[in-house]
């Protein structure tokens, strides 16, 4: 039992000058070495504190000195941690536990919650929506949270708790039957999407009878891929859509670029091969889009959910013309750039590779993932307005108590607060 | 809904600026046309047609006059004829439709429209195709009928121009057939027509003749045979002299015999069969022509007739005069030929002046009036692919001093030519000219660089630079070697340009950066070679220095398995007066430069491979700055991957080179070695086929950092910006990766007075990783006024209004996938548009233009141009990135063709259309190259 914390109260960052200056007596590779060090958030409350990395116990171990340092003995709650691409996972278990552990980039962030009836999925940029949508103090709006301390009691309805969502079956309810529309959380996940598609002749019906269109099919499935792990998308379905955008005319190439650039949030709508499975749209389209229930025969053994329709979706019935406005409105943030400052580059411009080889080394992942992301750059509309983005710049900067860590943020903070 | 309006209003008057700013047109095609096919010649309009396989006809005549249609059908022109003493011409295609064109003015230009389109069908019975099939065509000399001879052996007469089958004229097989003499061979089959010859002193005799070799002259007012010439020997083509008194014969045996005609009597008398390179068997004559002159004997040209077994793979034309007599020599095979004449009003009864020699791969024209009938410079129809084009470079407005220089250095190259002017010299080139002076460099495979003069229609051969004399090759190429020695027979001479072998695929070009203003040069080649080249209007013998460049950095566990870098010679080499290299980086690994920048004021130049990429400052000839950006896990990179592509075309052209060689040393060889080609050739379409029997199938991934050649330099970019702090401007290098990654870099360049001695050094300043991590193609940097920075000196020769720094500076990144605008120095995302996930188009060629209104003298913007991997061309405005226009411009298909386009300052593109011609198109409605002519009809 190596547990070892010193609360400390939140510091005021310096000035930007004196974290230069001190960072460059200071080896990149000793906190990553040892300590991790934890940033929790209780409501609005903030703790720092060391922990020891090759050290650590498990999960409960954590939990408790988590009670502890919050003052919150006897409260339940919920353990949440930011990975590096910004997603709010679960940690419930020793195995997650240590997976946040060994995946801090430097900082281990914890959020805390009251454990409430109310079900959180787990999905890309969960961190990001979330804050937007409710802000940072995890108050969940009057109306959602009362209805669901009423259901708290009884039997829990919806999807499963402490999954990270890897797809799901989205707007039910204004697709033909035949048709389904899947949409795969790569980002995040270590798994390939891992699926192949070819050209082929699809049949369709029109007015004028019965006609053979070119048409795009999944040819492949791999192994334990996403698509795969799914079950919604299989051999021989037939292509009709990726992000909103009608594929009609498209070669294969197109489709093929066209879904490698949605990659991180790939949303594809294909006519199933295999019609039988099909969710039938039930009710009326309000009801459906909340209730989160799954038709019977989707089900094969992955996280399954409804998203709410997505405002494109609903302008847009299968037969979408493509547009930007109308591929952008479907797309989540994806400007997850890194930048990388040059105080974290080496100064020295004789030997450049040597010094971010070692950060390599250091590193679970190799290449670029293992830079420090200076900045997470936030979503912005398409031809967003200066003002607008620098409005929100300082939005981002406002909450970067809470936004990740700059590296100077973080060495500094190294320095000061780690005990042991 | 007062908000609704008005953006409406600005949105329809923004519409009416973009009309005013934009538009596409292809302007005119530069080059020699693909895959010629025919050849025709007007001598009363002094314009020549060239028809190609894939149905286009193309019409030259003065430079800068040429005209050019395409057939509706996908076919090739087998033959063009003009019609004599017209506007009209008549093509024949392979599926024997015929077609007449005529040159039509309109607002006092001509304009080559087609007017009519004919199948023959012949009389009522006639049903087997071969008997309407089309074989020989003769325009006849009034203009009015056409002459067509088929592969039955019968002539059909045709009314033109409405294509009006005249049946009661017609010349069937069975009216010859009945009078041919008894003793022709047992009356056989006279096969199809094979030539048909209007008798110059008498337009109402014509001429049939057959392939069995028989020649029949018919009489067309009395249609009757007048006299039947009883060759023997396969026939290949016909000639009646000028006075009418003789019929020359060629013959599928390399003989030709002269049939004189003495009227009033009726045996014609036959001169000896000739065979000119006689013995042993001789390939076929296929075309024979003689002329006369005015006071010594007449001039005899005749293509083929070589010995089959020891030349039969040459191609050759022979001119015969007096005691003189060459076999010219071409590089590729023979379409057709015809000689020009001169005298007053260009009578067809001048003296012969000059040989126009169509071959597959260029145009050869050749003096016959100056001794030793040199090779006049051809203004057009160069053959831009003489040694394949591996990348082009366009730099607009370029100075007069600088123009000289270079059209000096040429003129100093091309004493070989003949001086007299071009023979072919019809119609009036109408348009202005040019605005300003342009230049096209071509880099080509055998690692020469070819200047063009690019500021009008017809891209005019200037000057080039070849870089092989600064390496040492493995063995010296004789050029001269196929060159006849004293004595030898038959006498050959080589002529042409075409010469598509490379001794060394290392030499290739592959990069090209000039500066206009300092006359600084740096070309990168295949081998990682970097030369850094000055203009100098001496020749000079000078030592080039060598420096090597180590881009691995030490990173340890590979192993280079791609080519050997090249060896730079180390004693002095005489370079003539042009561009002379006075230093070489040579990366290391040797891999192919897959980025260059130049920039003359810092007297810096950047370059990249699949490896990392550098600076080198040449004033201090030291290098500043070496990146490695390899992923150590990329062994594909550390191969070189082009050992591996190139495998299958090195082998095909080391069997090429085995040929040439074998034409010298082992001449009872080739034959075995022209199988092996076919052998290889139809082994590389067995392979063709099974990859295209294979089911395609495309995976679906996200890119990874692990992907083969993330660490590939894609484009190299110097700017004065603010990287550090929005207060202080200084030099910095951009890099950008195939992998989504860009580096920056802060330069410190010492002050002018110690710029020579002091140290200069390279800060990495910032790094982006794109999350889409599609290929970074292009970086821009922004000025305050939202303006691209000016290119290096532009400012400082007061060309170029100084950059705005007092504003805020962004920087644009342009990758595969989408355009990224981020603020700086902070580099916070400013604004962004996505391509590939909205329509599956990914950015393949960019560039920055300028573009002026038409209405307006005083209103321009700049907007970025890029071409797509599905061959469209866009503008996007700056620095808004606003989608501006799109046309399709290139099939998708193309990918070369895709690959080759570059973008001009002002809003033009050149991409190559074939291996051998640039298409020119213009974004612009102010900047227009294209041709405005006038052909008048000759007088009666």
């Amino acid at each position: 039992m190596f547990l070892s914390a010193v609360p400390q109260p939140s510091v005021e960052p310096r000035s930007r000058m004196s974290r230069q200056s001190q960072q460059q007596h200071r080896t990149p590779i000793r906190h990553i070495d040892n300590t991790v060090e934890v940033k929790s958030k209780f409501e609005a409350e903030y703790r720092r504190f060391g922990l020891k990395r090759n050290g650590f116990g498990g999960f409960q171990e954590f939990y408790h000195l988590l009670q502890n340092i919050h003052h919150i003995h006897g409260v339940e709650v919920l353990l949440e941690y930011a990975d590096i691409h910004g997603d709010l996972l679960p940690i419930n278990n020793d195995e997650n536990f240590h997976k946040a552990v060994s995946s801090a980039n430097p900082v281990l962030r914890i959020i805390i919650t009251k454990k409430e009836g109310d079900s959180i999925v787990y999905t890309t940029n969960s961190l990001q929506r979330r804050r937007k949508g409710l802000g940072l103090t995890g108050l969940r709006p009057a109306a959602s949270s009362s209805i669901h301390s009423k259901n708290k009691s009884g039997l829990m309805i919806g999807p499963p708790q402490d999954f990270r969502q890897i797809s799901s079956i989205i707007d039910v309810d204004i697709l033909p039957e035949s048709y389904r529309r899947v949409r795969l959380h790569k980002y995040g996940s270590k798994k390939p999407l891992g699926f192949y598609i070819r050209d082929g002749v699809s049949v369709r019906v029109t007015p004028q009878g019965v006609e053979k269109v070119p048409g795009v099919f999944i040819s492949r499935l791999v192994r334990g891929g996403l698509a795969e792990s799914t079950g919604l998308l299989a051999v021989n379905d037939e292509i009709l859509e990726v992000n909103g955008i009608d594929l009609a005319g498209k070669s294969l190439d197109q489709v093929t670029d066209m879904m490698v650039a949605n990659s991180h949030n790939l949303i594809v709508t294909v006519k199933p091969a295999n019609q039988r499975n099909n969710i039938a749209p039930r009710g009326s389209k309000n009801s459906m889009g909340h209730s989160g229930s799954v038709g019977s025969g989707g089900s094969i053994g992955s996280a399954l959910s409804h998203d709410s329709p997505s405002p494109a979706s609903q302008s847009n019935p299968i037969t979408a013309s493509s547009s930007i406005a109308e591929g952008d409105s479907y797309e989540e943030d994806d400007d997850g750039d890194v930048i990388l400052e040059n105080d974290c580059l080496s100064p020295n411009k004789y030997f450049p590779i040597t010094n971010s080889s070692t950060l390599n080394r250091d590193s679970p992942h190799k290449g670029q993932h293992s830079t420090i992301p200076q900045s997470v750059s936030m979503p912005n509309s398409l031809g967003a307005s200066l003002s607008h983005s620098s409005t929100m710049m300082s939005h981002h900067n406002g909450g970067s108590a809470h936004s990740v860590s700059s590296s100077q943020e973080s060495m500094k903070e190294d320095g000061n607060v780690i005990t042991l | 809904t007062m908000k609704r309006f008005r953006r409406h209003g600005t949105e329809s008057q923004r519409d009416r600026l973009k009309q005013e700013l934009f538009q596409f047109t292809k302007t005119v095609e530069h080059g020699f046309p693909h895959q010629p096919s025919a050849l025709g010649y007007s001598s009363s309009l002094q314009l020549m047609a060239i028809g190609t396989r894939s149905g286009a006809i193309k019409l030259y005549g003065a430079p800068g006059v040429e005209f050019m249609g395409l057939h509706d059908e996908n076919a090739a022109v087998t033959q063009v004829f003009f019609m004599p003493h017209q506007v009209e011409l008549v093509t024949l295609l392979d599926d024997n439709s015929l077609h007449m064109w005529t040159l039509q003015s309109h607002k006092g230009l001509s304009e080559l429209l087609e007017i009519g389109r004919f199948l023959l069908t012949g009389p009522p019975g006639y049903t087997d195709i071969s008997v309407t099939r089309v074989t020989a065509v003769l325009t006849h000399s009034s203009g009015e009928l056409l002459l067509l001879g088929t592969e039955g052996g019968h002539v059909f007469i045709v009314e033109v121009p409405g294509f009006r089958e005249l049946e009661e004229m017609n010349i069937s097989l069975d009216q010859i057939t009945s009078c041919v003499p008894d003793d022709y061979i047992g009356r056989r089959n006279l096969e199809h027509v094979e030539a048909l010859q209007e008798n110059p002193v008498n337009s109402n005799q014509v001429a049939i003749g057959y392939g069995r070799g028989l020649m029949v002259i018919w009489d067309l007012d009395h249609r009757c045979a007048i006299r039947h010439i009883p060759a023997t020997q396969q026939l290949e083509s016909m000639w009646w002299t000028e006075d009418g008194s003789c019929i020359l014969s060629s013959h599928n045996d390399g003989s030709y015999c002269c049939w004189t005609l003495r009227t009033g009597d009726e045996r014609e008398e036959e001169e000896k069969s000739n065979v000119p390179y006689g013995h042993f068997p001789c390939k076929a004559i296929n075309k024979i022509v003689q002329l006369p002159t005015a006071g010594g004997p007449p001039f005899l040209l005749f293509s083929g007739g070589m010995p089959r077994a020891s030349y039969g793979d040459r191609h050759c034309i022979t001119v015969i005069y007096s005691k003189t007599q060459v076999a010219f020599d071409f590089t590729s095979r023979i379409i057709d030929f015809f000689v020009t004449r001169d005298g007053p009003q260009h009578t067809v009864f001048g003296e012969p002046s000059a040989l126009v020699v169509l071959v597959e791969e260029e145009l050869v024209v050749i003096d016959l009036q100056t001794e030793g009938w040199p090779v006049i410079q051809t203004p057009y129809l160069v053959p831009l692919h003489s040694s394949a084009i591996t990348c082009s470079h366009h730099v607009s407005a370029i100075p007069l001093k600088l123009w000289e220089r270079i059209i000096a250095a040429g003129v100093v190259q091309n004493t070989q030519y003949s001086k007299k002017p071009w023979p072919i010299t019809g119609g009036q080139n109408l348009a202005p000219d040019p605005p300003q002076r342009d230049l096209l460099l071509t880099g080509h495979e055998d690692g020469t660089v070819r200047f063009w003069d690019a500021s009008g229609v017809c891209l005019y051969p200037l000057y080039k630079l070849s870089t092989a004399a600064v390496f040492s090759a493995d063995a010296d190429l004789n050029d001269n070697m196929s060159q006849g020695a004293e004595g030898e027979w038959p006498p050959f001479r080589k002529v042409g340009c075409f010469d598509p072998y490379s001794d060394d695929p290392r030499l290739g070009i592959q990069k090209i950066h000039l500066c206009k203003y300092s006359g600084y040069l740096t070309v990168a080649g295949t081998a990682g070679q970097i030369l850094m080249l000055e203009l100098n209007d001496e020749a000079a013998e000078q030592t080039v220095e060598a420096k090597i460049v180590d881009l691995l950095q030490g990173q340890e566990g590979f192993r280079w398995k791609g080519h050997t870098q090249l060896d730079v010679r180390e004693e002095p080499v005489l370079f003539p007066p042009g561009f002379q290299p006075f230093t070489v980086v040579q990366c290391q690994p040797p891999a192919v430069v897959t980025a260059l920048s130049l920039h003359s004021e810092w007297k810096l130049v950047a370059f990249g491979t699949s490896h990392g990429f550098g600076v080198y400052d040449y004033l201090q000839k030291n290098n500043v700055l070496v990146k490695c950006t390899l992923n150590p896990s990329d062994q594909l990179a550390m191969e070189g991957p082009l050992s591996r592509v190139k495998s299958i075309k090195k082998s095909l052209r080391q069997s090429f080179r085995r040929i040439r060689r074998s034409r010298v040393s082992l001449r009872k060889h080739h034959i075995s070695n022209t199988n092996k080609i076919q052998e290889a050739n139809a082994r590389l379409e067995a392979e063709q086929a099974e990859m295209e029997m294979a089911p395609v199938q495309r995976k679906i991934e996200a890119r990874s950092s692990d992907d083969s050649f993330t660490g590939l330099v894609r484009t190299l970019y110097f700017a004065d910006t603010f990287l550090s702090d929005s207060s202080h401007n200084t030099p910095s290098l951009w890099a950008g990766t195939n992998g989504g990654t860009v580096f920056a870099y802060i330069l410190y360049i010492p002050p002018v007075e110690h710029r020579a001695d002091e140290a200069l050094t390279a800060q990495p300043a910032k790094e982006i990783q794109l999350m889409h991590r599609a290929p970074v193609v292009g970086i821009v940097v922004l000025d305050g006024h939202g303006a691209p920075l000016p290119e290096p000196l532009e400012t400082a020769h007061d060309l170029a209004r100084s950059p705005d720094l007092l504003g805020s500076h962004h920087v644009l990144v342009i990758s595969e996938e989408q355009f990224k605008v981020f603020t700086l120095p902070k580099l916070s995302s400013k604004m962004k548009l996505k391509l590939t996930a909205v329509d599956g188009s990914r950015v393949r060629r960019v560039g920055v233009a300028w573009f002026g209104s038409s209405r307006t003298e005083d209103y321009g913007e700049s907007g970025l141009v890029f071409l797509t991997n599905q061959g469209d061309v866009h503008v996007l405005s700056l620095p808004h990135i606003k989608m501006q226009i799109r046309y399709p411009c290139i099939r998708r298909e193309d990918v070369s063709g895709i690959a080759s386009c570059v973008f001009t300052k002002q809003g033009q593109g050149f991409y190559l259309m074939s291996p051998s011609e640039f298409e020119r198109f213009s974004l612009s409605t102010r900047y227009l190259v294209e041709p405005r002519c006038l052909v008048e009809a000759p007088l009666p």
